[in-house]
């Protein structure tokens, strides 16, 4: 039985992990769009290739900067030398496409025949002339946006120190702005060097300047992101660095960003509904002693012209099954605005680099006076649906391949992934948030009065 | 290691699959690592499949990884036999799974014990086949495994039925329109007076797999899968099939032939006026005999088209064109290389030349070269199409969502061919069309391509040669381009001028 009653605490469950989500190699699609000069390599077999190529469509046909090492059995037996295969490849996609930098993405295959890429890397960039960046994006560890994790992650050690950058006096790298915030000219400039903030996570060029220019408001510079849209830009960090993330699935990025570089992690809510930005806003401001003005006016503002949309979703349930680590962000701010959760279903959650998302949640919960849903990790998928049939929510947001059965079986659905792929950070992009949320509401609105809603023989 | 954009045939797991989720009641565990259940999404979006796809994976992790999977594959077939009552649980081994050389027969083994269900691994190698040979190993395999079953508790029923009876084997899940295909089979079946006995894998019943000796003959529609199956039943119960795809007007009365063939070997009393029959549906029913003699046709005579795709259709359509429209097809080829032998043989005289080959790029470059006034391939060769300005007609797997249309479109029998005909008519007139936009001045802003697709541009143009160029018509101007520049490539120079345009003109009379 589902226990419905309402908690003061958010519960946290874990079951089998036979749940439904996409590789995590599909974060090619994505980046290799937002670093512009980069070239993504999937080192894997046919099986990797046949899901890029239908999970991605049409992108396939527009020649695009990434492709397969396929592995064939005198690879997996060890018959061809695997340096020597990479550098033939490697040499081709230099002198077809000369890109600034060659991303290794490692799979299932090659973490089980143990394939040293991270060894073979260096060496092949020092012959070959182009940076070589590894990061294991394989389904035997992560879920689908962790994808673009573990290439941030390697991408971090890639970033300039600031020592690099001041042998090379006077060339400070062009989207090194440094915070010119009135509490910090007061510092000695020389002594002391100046405390800068770099965002991560990959985010489409005109939402990642729409978070710029809210934080400008604010009075704070972003000094750069990373990812970059080119390769040659990435941002200085150091320990005089504060790094926040803007999306939740950026666990390791954070991670590596303070042991490795000794950036300061700030822990905020993510970027996500207006509450969330606002949250994130404040949060940062927070940390460089900044007190924001009219964060509030404009955070109403937003949740009035969301209105129309608001009224369609409010009192209605909603049930997450899980796949791409945004569902405790799109959970809070479902439920700001006005939606029960049943059930949030995640692939992963880090408790400590979520922390801030979650007390929001809490937080949002008891302000809206709703029981708090109960967190599923590694759900497993047969037993969600089982859950779904009973509690019957007014909408499930699911992976694509329950999307259709579900549907047949007059349950609305909206299909998971478009959440990853639209732009839905920032105040301005509140709206198709709820643009999405609400479709299948809207849509079904209008054939209710038709009576098939139910599409399956019993 | 090969890099690759782009594959025509998937990896033989999804083979597998395909047939097992075809038949009903048949539930298919992937011993794979998360995130290799993409079959799932393919179904349910592709065919717009109502249900849950009977598909699920026993996860490899890095426990797995580090343990093995111990229980965990046993307990997830167990539990799922508890869950769903499948009559059968196959559990289908992938890329990963196979170089972790777990022994996976041994878990089937113990599962098994403790099943409702029957429990099979299925037996594919994947580093040597693709999905359409996986395909036709697992559905042989299957019948295999309950025609045995059968005959070791003497179930086996292999009297024939009383009327003439066929089975269809092939047909299934995300095939290139088979389920209309498979209509129209069915009603073709009907109008010669013969009954379906048991149709496979789709939508069948593996309890029903005991009653297929009881068919007079298979009838195996495509040459990708279904053939295996057909062999293992001659050879074993002596069964006789027909495997010429009945595709366009020739092949199926060829098809047509075969089977009276059969039928009339087992019962010499069977008097059905098949000729009667054939030269009516061809010249009557079916509109292509008489949209071939028709002076739309006419205006087709001599075009210049290429054909790509799977075996079966490239060869059919290959033949379509050449004998039955009078269309010249400059090079058919197909990706099914296991098959190479048989297809050459199949489009040998109906065609300038062959390409046997995986490689979309290979393809790009032959039709850039050709240069067709249309082209009848997958997906990939619509999109080269796109590329180059030549319109494509679709006719074989790998397809996207809008070759899974709801309207009754079959490729096979004598509905078939007028869908075939419609097609092919529909690709050139959009052909024609856009010449005719482009003599009259549409709006041209083309880039030019190479002769190859993959070639890049190393030529650069004189802005007064460009100009010169611009002032060509539009619907020469690409070929005067690529010409020229040809010509100075053959002549080792990098910069073209008036005075090299000029001279290629000479040359090559462009």
């Amino acid at each position: 039985m589902v226990n419905l009653s309402s908690t003061e605490k958010l519960t946290f469950d874990c079951e089998t992990g036979n749940y439904h989500t996409f590789c995590p190699i599909s974060c090619v699609a994505w980046l290799y769009q937002k670093i512009e000069d980069s070239f993504f390599l999937v080192i894997g077999t046919k099986t990797c290739g046949y899901f890029l190529q239908n999970a991605l469509g049409v992108m396939i046909f527009a020649e695009p900067r990434y492709a397969m090492a396929e592995l064939e059995e005198a690879d997996i037996s060890a018959q061809l030398n695997d340096y020597k295969e990479l550098k033939r490849l490697c040499l081709q996609i230099k002198q077809d496409r000369n890109p600034s930098v060659i991303v290794w993405i490692g799979t299932c295959t090659t973490e089980i025949i143990k394939m040293d890429l991270e060894g073979m890397a260096p060496r092949l960039e020092a012959e070959i002339q182009t940076p070589i960046v590894v990061a294991r994006a394989n389904g035997l560890d992560y879920a689908f946006t962790q994808g673009e994790d573990t290439v941030l992650a390697s991408m971090v050690q890639r970033c300039p120190t600031n020592s690099t950058s001041e042998k090379e006096k006077g060339h400070t790298p062009k989207n090194h702005i440094s915070l010119k915030n009135k509490s910090f000219e007061n510092g000695t400039e020389s002594k002391t060097a100046e405390k800068s903030l770099v965002l991560f996570g990959s985010l489409p060029t005109n939402v990642a300047t729409q978070l710029t220019l809210e934080l400008e408001r604010c009075g704070i510079q972003v000094a750069g992101w990373l990812p970059s849209p080119r390769y040659a830009d990435l941002p200085v960090l150091n320990e005089n660095v504060y790094v926040c993330g803007v999306n939740p699935f950026l666990s390791r990025t954070a991670t590596t960003l303070m042991r490795r570089r000794k950036c300061k992690l700030i822990s905020a809510p993510f970027p996500i509904g207006p509450d969330g930005t606002r949250a994130w806003l404040e949060k940062i401001c927070s940390v460089f002693g900044v007190v924001p003005s009219g964060l509030v006016e404009r955070e109403n503002q937003i949740w009035e012209s969301l209105e129309d949309y608001i009224s369609l979703i409010r009192g209605k349930s909603v049930f997450f099954m899980g796949d791409n680590l945004l569902e405790i962000s799109l959970a809070r701010f479902l439920i700001r605005c006005g939606m029960s959760v049943y059930e949030v279903g995640i692939p992963y959650l880090d408790k400590r680099f979520q922390a801030a998302e979650l007390d929001l949640l809490e937080k949002t919960c008891k302000q809206m006076q709703v029981s708090m849903p109960r967190i599923v990790e590694k759900p497993d998928n047969y037993n969600q649906i089982q859950r779904i049939r009973e509690l019957q929510p007014d909408l499930a947001i699911t992976g694509m391949a329950h999307a259709n059965p579900l549907e047949a079986r007059g349950i609305n659905t909206k299909w998971s992934v478009e959440f990853t792929f639209a732009q839905i950070h920032g105040f301005t992009n509140a709206r198709d948030i709820l643009e999405l949320v609400t479709r299948p509401l809207r849509r079904n609105q209008a054939l209710e009065s038709l009576g098939w809603n139910q599409l399956v023989k019993n | 290691m090969k890099l690759a954009y782009w594959m025509y045939a998937g990896p033989a797991h999804i083979g597998t699959l395909r047939v097992a989720s075809s038949f009903k009641n048949v539930h298919a565990i992937m011993h794979a690592p998360l995130g290799d259940d993409y079959f799932n999404v393919m179904r349910s979006m592709l065919e717009r499949e109502r249900d849950f796809t009977p598909v699920t994976a026993s996860i490899v992790d890095r426990h797995v990884l580090a343990r093995g999977s111990q229980e965990k594959v046993v307990e997830n077939i167990t539990r799922k036999d508890k869950e769903d009552n499948p009559d059968l649980i196959l559990l289908t081994p992938t890329c990963t799974s196979s170089i972790l050389q777990e022994d996976l027969q041994n878990f089937v083994n113990r599962a098994g014990l403790d099943s409702k269900a029957d429990v099979i691994l299925a037996d594919v190698n994947h580093y040597r086949v693709n999905e359409l040979q996986a395909a036709d190993r697992t559905l042989e395999q299957i019948i295999r495994f309950y025609l045995e079953k059968a005959r070791n508790r003497g179930e086996l029923d292999t009297v024939k039925t009383e009327k003439p009876s066929a089975n269809i084997l092939g047909v299934f899940t995300l095939g290139f329109h088979n389920q209309h295909d498979c209509r129209e089979l069915k009603r073709l079946l009907n109008d010669l007076g013969i009954n379906v006995n048991e149709i496979l894998p789709e939508g069948g019943l593996v309890n029903n797999i005991k009653n297929l000796p009881k068919a007079w003959f298979n009838l195996v529609p495509y040459r990708e899968v279904g053939l295996m199956a057909a062999d293992y039943l001659k050879a074993e119960f002596n069964m006789p099939y027909v495997s010429v795809t009945p595709m366009g007007l020739l092949d199926t009365e060829n098809c047509i032939r075969e089977i009276i063939q059969i039928i009339k070997t087992n019962n010499p009393e069977y008097n059905f006026d098949f000729n009667s029959y054939i030269d009516e549906q061809t010249r009557f029913v079916s509109q292509a005999a008489w949209f071939s003699r028709s002076i739309d046709c006419q205006n087709l005579t001599g075009k210049k088209a290429v054909v790509f795709g799977d075996a079966t259709h490239a060869a059919s359509m290959t033949k379509i064109l050449a004998r039955e429209m009078g269309i010249r097809v400059s090079c058919s080829g197909t990706y099914c290389k296991h098959d190479a032998d048989w297809f050459r043989e199949q489009v040998d005289g109906f065609c300038d030349e062959v390409l046997i080959t995986d490689d979309h790029t290979q393809v790009a470059d032959m039709i850039a070269r050709i240069e067709p006034a249309a082209i009848f391939g997958t997906q990939m060769e619509r999109h080269i199409g796109k590329r180059l300005d030549i319109p494509c007609g679709v006719i074989s797997a790998p397809v996207h969502i809008q070759n899974f249309p709801l309207g009754f479109r079959p490729f096979l029998g004598y509905e078939g061919t007028n869908q075939i005909a419609d097609l092919v008519y529909n690709s050139f007139t959009l052909g024609m069309e856009d010449h005719l936009l482009e003599i009259f001045g549409g709006h041209d802003t083309k880039e030019v391509i190479t002769k190859s697709l993959s070639t890049e541009a190393d030529l650069v143009w004189t802005p007064e040669a460009l100009a010169e160029l611009q002032r060509i018509p539009g619907f020469v101007r690409g070929k005067i381009k690529r010409n020229t520049e040809k010509f100075a490539r053959d002549k080792n120079f990098t910069e073209i001028t008036l005075e090299v345009m000029f001279a290629a003109k000479e040359a090559v009379g462009a």
